[in-house]
């Protein structure tokens, strides 16, 4: 790999980006299966940030913001899109300049752009969770998120993560001097088929918007955020010891599951423009409860195990 | 004589901080200093992105020596008295002295401090300040428990004087003082070793960084002018960006971009907006005062002179600035259909969950605004058409974007709607003004609307008893009031809160009648609150409406806002005891016309033979439990003196009467003033309490009666002196 050429793709960052972190001794992990709104919402970054256990970890994560939809016709907006997390815990003491080797991997000139840290306080309300950080500009650009988680679920977090967060389209983009994302090379240009960004995503962003916005069936979403809320405390709720096979086995993963879609289901909702804004901080509080119980859950399994 | 050299260096602290954590190194470490009795000479803060850095200069090697003598219990005193002397002074007992007193032998204790090494109290001061700095908003980071506003890395601190340098022994959470740090982030990374002050602001000007936010912002304000001058531009001031671009810099690097043709049609509030808000972009005028370049400040130099820099920068901005044409675009549809589709949404915007929607509370203010203008001569039906589309723009999808362009939006949009421009400039002067140093409208469709919200909000906010208590006023309730005590005073308006509150159009109009009639329909809670509401009224009994605490706070507002203009509290308070206290500007009238007066030598020593005489008439209506109000008779005036009372009194009233009247309070005053001859030479001849009772009650009344007339000008009993 030569972080002297510049990249040619959307893919070839994205590549970069995980030999760079991969070289770093991050773990390397997969996409969650499941929709959630952003990488933060991975369990590897919302669970692994509670209790005292080291961790490292990289991974590409597909992001839905049903109400970002505009049929692929807008520039820089998308319904689904990818982000690029790292997590460090405890987040070690060169972790800027580490993120700024990442940008030099991905082929960044830093003797001609302009880097800039700028105050950014990350909140999520939906994961009772906050830090402290900055968004990191290029040239004006905001590239990245980079935050110091102080608060998962509830807990304070100690020891503290570090959390990067590379929205990879803006950021590919930017340093392949595209436009328009749908124009983007999804693949290397020269390739035998070369498909662009759009080829492999327009249509999808297009059914989607039109299914988001007006034809989502919004009983049924109701429904499922209920059943989802339900079985995830349900679960929470079962005594820990599992009659079959005489463990105690807390089941915080599947719990926790509920409560991603209980978050994407509220996103659909609010995309369906069916929740006025006083039911919306409701709706809000319903999902971070969930969190709570989970982070609450978690905590408690790393007690357990005595690590 | 050493100096004291400290750096912080930290990952980036934010802009918004700096200016106040620089001030509060400099005075938490300087206080600390003093406390363990080490002076200085100078002391000397500076801020960056990622430093904090104090010098301090002419700290002496080592702090003085004390002696302190302290007196104990008596010798005769039990053990126990000697023992908890023992324990404060930290002695023991064959350190004591026993000394003669005047009620026989008593303890002694004479504590000798030596001096201490200047080092270890710097390294005890550091250590303090930085584990308890007051940063508005801190963080811990990796496995440590040292909270700062983001990683701390390094510490210099270091004791020299030119001989010899000293690092100073400190160690907090793993972090050891010395004397290295780092240059720029990109440009000079290596580390720098320091011996002095002078030596670390030298080489920080070497290693690419600007130690000094004033020289920051000086280099920014003189490059950008330079930059456009030479296209013959204008750069357009902006104070608050200016100190906030430059704490986001070690070394400001100016450059100058071109916004695209394509997007000069939009308004120039916008551009600035989105270059500011997003970009932290300066707006540059060109000679036809048209905003068509932009100053954008980055922290390097570089090989391409910026090129690259630029033309990154500039593209961002094309994308935000194609939202904001999309905005304007769409927005500038509804607003030539008559903004109806904004003014139907914002039924289903909720101002406050219990003050209903925005569509009710503009309702409201129309009513308001209707009432007001036709007091004020103004015309009425005007004063409707503008409240009801001076809000219309908050729908809108640019305010949406932007709050801060709420009105300025708004008057684009009116007037693109078809609205005159006095009526479109009422969505943007309604919310003026906006602070102390802010504008205040003087068109009178403005007025109206502009005291109608203000009315409003303070009304309903006082009727849901949520009044700003000691500094939390989080509904800004002091600031609408100043708000509405300046657009009254500064325009003469003669406006009248009690006749305001009676008219039967406003009552309807004010929220407290509006969760009234809510609340035959609806909660306890409403209701609670409609009873609770009427607990608070009192103007005007039969027409209840206004808050009584309302009219209150304005003239507590009105206190600290006459305050401000050099008139005394006890002034106002007088005032305010007068009749038509609810006319604000009359109110101000009367008190600089009192304020003159008792500037005066004739006001002031009137004031004394007024209170001599009330507390003479006090203490005889005390003392013989009756009230002494009759009129006094003049035939039985015993002495010259006494006479003389009597016809000043006749002319002094046949003065003041038409005086106050006419609102003249200097003329009423003068002729107050001139009582006082009168007055001084009746209290030296004229004894009051006189052995003959028909002569001491007829000068008891005659007492009241300077009272009365005194009173009927100004309330004098509240002068303080």
């Amino acid at each position: 790999m030569s972080a002297n050429t510049g990249p040619k793709s959307f893919q070839e960052i994205v590549l970069r980006l995980q030999n760079y972190w991969a070289g770093e001794g991050c773990a390397l992990l997969q996409p969650y299966d499941l929709e959630v709104g952003a990488g933060t919402f991975h369990p590897a970054t919302m669970l692994r940030a509670l209790g005292k256990r080291e961790w490292s970890a990289a991974y590409v994560q597909a992001s839905r913001r049903p109400t970002d939809g505009r049929y692929g016709e807008n520039p820089h907006r998308l319904q689904h899109y990818y982000q690029f997390q790292v997590i460090m815990k405890p987040s070690p003491p060169d972790l800027q300049e580490l993120y700024i080797g990442s940008l030099k991997a991905i082929g960044i000139d830093m003797d001609l752009h302009d880097i800039r840290f700028v105050e950014d306080d990350w909140e999520s309300p939906t994961l009772g969770a906050w830090g402290l950080g900055w968004e990191v500009w290029c040239d004006g650009m905001e590239v990245s998120q980079f935050t110091y988680f102080q608060q998962v679920g509830g807990h304070d977090c100690h020891p503290v993560s570090g959390e990067l967060t590379y929205g990879l389209e803006r950021l590919a983009m930017h340093v392949l001097g595209i436009d328009h994302v749908m124009a983007m090379p999804f693949n290397d240009p020269q390739s035998r088929i070369a498909l662009s960004y759009g080829d492999i995503f327009r249509q999808t962003e297009e059914e989607y918007a039109r299914w988001n916005f007006d034809v989502a069936d919004t009983g049924m979403l109701f429904r499922h955020f209920e059943d989802a809320e339900a079985e995830c405390r349900r679960i929470l709720d079962a005594q820990e010891l599992d009659p079959k096979s005489g463990k105690r086995i807390v089941m915080v993963h599947p719990a926790y599951d509920q409560c991603i879609k209980a978050s994407h289901l509220f996103n659909l909702l609010d995309a369906r423009g069916v929740i006025s804004v006083t039911e919306r901080q409701a709706y809000i509080g319903r999902v971070r409860s969930l969190a709570k119980a989970c982070a609450d859950a978690f905590v408690t399994t790393e007690a357990a195990t005595g690590a | 004589m050493p100096d004291l050299l400290i750096e912080l260096l930290s990952e980036e602290i934010p802009a918004r901080m700096q200016a106040a954590a620089g001030e509060g190194l400099r005075r938490l470490v300087t206080d600390g200093l003093a406390e363990a009795g080490l002076s200085h000479d100078d002391a000397e803060s500076f801020v960056t992105p990622r430093r904090l850095i104090l010098t301090v200069s002419g700290l002496p090697k080592v702090s003085p020596a004390t002696r302190e003598e302290r007196k104990g219990p008596s010798v005769s005193a039990p053990e126990r008295a000697l023992d908890g002397f023992l324990r404060s002074t930290g002695l023991s007992k064959e350190d004591l002295e026993v000394r003669d007193g005047r009620k026989g032998q008593v303890w002694f204790a004479v504590i000798e401090r030596e001096g201490r090494p200047a080092s270890r109290i710097v390294a005890e001061v550091l250590d303090a300040v930085i584990r308890d700095f007051p940063w508005p908003k801190s963080m811990r980071w990796g496995s440590g428990s040292l909270r700062w506003v983001r990683p701390l890395h390094s510490i210099i601190c270091l004791l020299s004087d030119g001989v010899e340098n000293q690092v100073v022994e400190l160690e907090v959470d793993g972090i050891r003082a010395g004397n290295r740090t780092v240059g720029h982030r990109f440009m000079a990374p290596e580390p720098i070793s320091v011996t002095s002050s002078a030596d670390y602001l030298a080489k920080m000007i070497g290693a690419k960084v600007v130690v000094s936010a004033t020289e920051r912002e000086e280099i920014i304000m003189r490059e950008a002018a330079r930059l456009a001058d030479e296209r013959g531009f204008e750069v357009v001031e902006d104070k608050s960006l200016l100190a906030e671009v430059a704490g986001l810099v070690e070394w400001p690097v100016v450059l100058l971009g071109e916004i695209g043709e394509e997007f000069l049609d939009l308004p120039p509030e916008v551009l600035q907006t989105s270059m500011r808000v997003h970009q932290k972009f300066f707006s540059a005028r060109d000679s036809s005062g048209r905003i068509t370049h932009f100053i954008a400040v980055a922290d390097r130099e570089t090989a391409d002179n910026g090129t690259t820099i630029m033309a990154g920068n500039q593209k961002v901005l094309r994308a935000r600035l194609s939202d904001a044409k999309f905005f304007w675009e769409n927005d500038l549809r509804v607003a030539r259909d008559g903004m109806k589709a904004w003014t139907d949404m914002l039924g289903k915007v909720t101002f406050h969950n219990r003050l209903g929607s925005q569509a009710e509370r503009i309702d409201r203010i129309s009513e308001l605004a209707k009432e007001i203008a036709s007091a004020l001569g103004a015309d009425p039906d005007r004063a409707v058409a503008a409240a009801r589309v001076a809000k219309a723009d908050l729908s809108s999808e640019m305010v949406y974007e932007f709050a801060e362009l709420q009105g300025i939006m708004g008057e684009h949009y009116a007037s693109a709607a078809g609205h005159s421009g006095e009526v479109a400039r009422v969505a943007r002067e309604h919310y003026q003004p906006l602070g102390p140093s802010d504008d205040v409208p003087k068109g009178l469709l403005s007025i109206a609307v502009a005291l109608a919200d203000k009315i409003d909000t303070l009304a309903g906010f006082w009727a849901m008893d949520e009044k700003p208590t000691g500094s939390k006023d989080p509904f800004a309730l002091r600031r609408a009031a100043l708000g509405v005590i300046r657009l009254i005073l500064e325009n003469d308006l003669r406006i009248s809160f009690v006749e305001i509150a009676t008219k039967p159009g406003l009552r309807a109009a004010l929220a407290v009648e509006e969760l009234g009639s809510e609340a035959a329909g609806r909660s306890g809670e409403a209701r609670e609150l409609q009873d609770k509401a009427r607990g608070d009224l009192c103007i005007g009994d039969e027409d209840l409406t206004l808050p009584r605490g309302i009219l209150e706070f304005l003239h507590d507002r009105m206190k600290v806002f006459l305050r401000g203009k050099g008139i005394r509290h006890d002034v106002i308070d007088a005032c305010l005891a007068m009749p038509g206290a609810d006319d604000l500007t009359l109110l101000v009238k009367r008190s600089n016309a009192l304020s003159a007066f008792l500037d005066t030598e004739e006001g002031e020593n009137l004031t004394q033979g007024f209170k001599r005489a009330h507390n003479i008439l006090k203490q005889a209506e005390e003392m013989d439990g009756v009230e002494y109000a009759l009129d006094p008779d003049p035939n039985l005036a015993e002495q010259d003196e006494e006479r003389a009372l009597f016809d000043a009194l006749e002319r002094a009233e046949a003065a003041i009467r038409p005086a106050m009247a006419s609102e003249d309070f200097e003329s009423a005053m003068s002729a107050m003033a001139d009582l006082r001859g009168p007055i001084d030479g009746f209290f030296d001849a004229v004894q009051v309490n006189a052995a003959d009772q028909s002569l001491r009650r007829n000068r008891l009344n005659l007492l009241h009666r300077i009272s009365e007339t005194c009173l009927a000008v100004a309330d004098l009993n509240r002068i303080e002196g």
